[in-house]
């Protein structure tokens, strides 16, 4: 049985900054069941991270603040919990595995006290307890000797060591949601493959939503059913993975799939890039943000914003020239004309 | 742990004779002649020839030298020319009288700049913190010499309130001693309660945007938690550097302070046994100061150690 986790809509998160506001996040809607896995991805400073950052309500002091939108929580409204509940909703409700492993473990704690005070602070159970339940977890993501690895130091593990504590902490919580924040980037290929796995794993059991934050199309299409294309803190595409795959639809997807390298690719060409960088956050808002770097574009680009809109069950995009009327095939227009 | 300790103890000795010789050959290097300031000007040649004959001052300087390390060694100080007392007495006389000054304002100042430097990091940019960081400022530049004299001026001269002179005496009760402390005690916390508050406030911050900081955020944590224990934990260090300077500077006693107050403390002591070309007194007081540095150093290290496990004092074996 599945039912929604989560559900975001309209999401608006705006920083404050002296030199402007940055639309960090503009408009952002999606939702995950429970079981699923939704994979967000798009370019550094597409506002990717500052959308799990706004589902938590953690964002820079001072400067972020949420200026619209609503964000339901298996009933809740997460915006308006006040400060207890927002803790109980930090510690029991979602758990966030951060992008640097080796950088979200305080280093002056054994990690096991760490682990037993984060089980501790949300959960009615005795310190023994919650010991034992901190080991149970270790050994179930994989760490040797657990006992013993409870009285480390976070620097005396490797990265992938510490991405395990995470997880494994971030299971004791039986978490509804895991948000995954560029979960394997600091990571070497093979142990990104572990940690995904227990990812998994962990989602079998406790059959909770994940929300994946990152770059690689590559662990996407491995782990997620459905994905949201970021693209200058709006969505540009949303579909289930597959669709996303077989059939993108906006110009920017395109480029994306396209700058992976390919085994198959016999010519060793270079590698095909998406010319341009991406616009000032601070300008953003009256056209479509991708123009200036798309090769498809067309006057109406300029002057509006192209609304999301679902052109196949499921299937959702924001391009002028993606609509009911007009579709778009990918290579019609050349890149010089 | 214990063998580092050791070792490192045993790193004392040798920076401990090189302060001897240093400060040996230093005060023999002070213009003047203690026989001379201890008769006064009107001494004839006779009577200083045979001060300086019984003072030693005569041996050749190697020898004057080995005599007093080798006394040194054997825990003797020698003799002050100017009281004609033992060095060790004097100093031990005097110590306490310092310490009680410094170290009750060594506490107050942790106790007052610490939280301050912990209320202005987490409350940045309010004007707490703004208000609070231009009172350090003020705190850390004012010549501290102006402030004594402004507070005798206020305190004593024209409100009556309070002593300005000596230390009192216990026999006229506790409460005579506190009121006499409570000018110098002013006077000698400012500037440590104002780097206490500063240097807590840029450590804190620095700590407080950490990573590990945000994840303990995101897993929901007390914000005191997070405060108290996790990030004032991990800003510690700076602190204790600066309170183990702040522990062993305060042996020397701080000699403004101690002069405008007419406090009898190591400073008052100190300055008497430069103008008297007190060669022993001098030595002694150095040695002293020497091995609180030294020794507080080592405490300093150890106390890192305890708080992250990470630093490790055997260079040996070093950091994976």
């Amino acid at each position: 049985m599945t039912k929604t986790v989560i559900e975001v809509k309209d999401l608006k998160t705006y920083l404050y900054s002296a030199s402007g506001v940055v639309k960090a996040v503009d408009g952002v809607s999606f939702s995950i069941e429970s079981g699923k896995t939704l994979g967000i991805v798009g370019e550094s400073g597409s506002g990717k991270s500052m959308t799990a950052s706004s589902i938590i309500r953690l964002l820079p002091r001072n400067k972020g603040k949420i200026v619209s939108g609503t964000i339901n929580f298996d009933g809740k409204d997460v915006l308006s919990l006040n400060k207890k509940e927002l803790l109980q909703f930090r510690g029991k409700d979602v758990a966030v595995i951060f992008q640097d492993p080796m950088s979200a473990l305080d280093p002056v704690f054994k990690v096991g006290d760490q682990m037993v005070e984060m089980i501790c602070a949300h959960q009615n159970i005795s310190k023994t307890e919650a010991k034992k339940k901190a080991i149970d977890a270790l050994a179930k993501v994989g760490i040797p000797n657990p006992e013993k690895r409870m009285e480390s130091y976070p620097y005396e593990l490797s990265g992938g060591m510490c991405q395990r504590v995470i997880i494994a902490m971030s299971a004791c919580k039986n978490p509804k949601l895991v948000i995954a924040d560029e979960p394997t980037t600091a990571l070497d290929v093979t142990v990104q493959a572990q940690v995904l796995k227990l990812l998994k794993e962990m989602q079998s059991k406790l059959n909770n939503a994940i929300l994946l934050i990152t770059h690689n199309l590559g662990i996407v299409w491995e782990m997620c059913d459905s994905v949201m294309v970021m693209y200058a803190g709006k969505t540009v595409e949303y579909a289930t993975t597959k669709d996303l795959y077989t059939e993108p639809l906006h110009p920017y997807t395109w480029g994306l799939l396209d700058s992976i390298p390919k085994l198959s690719d016999e010519n060793k060409t270079r590698l095909n890039a998406i010319p341009g960088t991406p616009p000032d956050l601070r300008l953003t808002g009256s056209c479509c943000n991708f123009y200036n770097r798309c090769p498809y574009v067309k006057e109406v680009c300029k002057e509006k914003v192209p609304p999301l809109i679902e052109i196949k069950e499921g299937h959702f995009v924001a391009c002028h020239r993606q609509n009911f009327d007009e579709r778009l095939e990918k290579g019609e227009v050349d890149k010089n004309e | 742990m214990v063998k580092t300790f050791l070792r490192r103890l045993l790193q004392i000795i040798p920076t401990l004779l090189v302060v001897v010789s240093i400060t040996f050959v230093i005060t023999r290097m002070i213009p003047g002649n203690p026989a001379v300031t201890l008769l006064g000007p009107q001494a004839s040649v006779e009577d200083i020839a045979k001060l300086e004959e019984e003072l030693g001052l005569n041996d050749s300087l190697w020898k004057q030298y080995t005599d007093y390390v080798g006394k040194l060694l054997k825990g003797d100080f020698g003799k002050s020319y100017s009281f004609n007392q033992p060095v060790a007495k004097l100093l031990m006389d005097r110590l306490p009288n310092t310490l009680l000054i410094s170290l009750t304002s060594i506490v107050l100042a942790i106790l007052i700049g610490i939280p301050i430097g912990i209320i202005s990091a987490v409350k940045q940019y309010t004007p707490f913190d703004y208000i609070s960081m231009v009172l350090a400022l003020i705190g850390v530049s004012m010549p501290i010499f102006w402030l004594g004299l402004m507070l005798v001026l206020v305190f004593s001269v024209n409100l009556g309130w309070l002593p300005s002179l000596g230390m009192g005496s216990l026999e006229n009760g506790l409460k005579d001693v506190i009121l006499h402390m409570v000018l110098p005690v002013t006077c000698l916390t400012t500037i440590p309660t104002a780097t206490f508050a500063r240097i807590t406030r840029s450590s804190m911050l620095e700590v407080i945007n950490a990573e590990y900081i945000k994840s303990i955020r995101a897993g929901g944590l007390k914000e005191g938690v997070i405060i108290y224990k996790h990030a004032l934990k991990n800003a510690l260090p700076p602190i204790v550097t600066v309170l183990g300077i702040q522990l062993a500077s305060s042996f020397t006693g701080a000699i403004l302070t101690e002069t405008i107050f007419s406090w009898p403390g190591m400073g008052t002591l100190i300055v008497g046994a430069i103008e008297n070309r007190d060669y022993m007194l001098i030595q002694g007081a150095v040695v002293l100061t020497a091995a609180a540095f030294v020794f507080i150093n080592l405490i300093v290290d150890i106390v890192y150690m305890i708080i992250n496990p990470k630093v490790n004092l055997d260079n040996a074996k070093g950091g994976e």
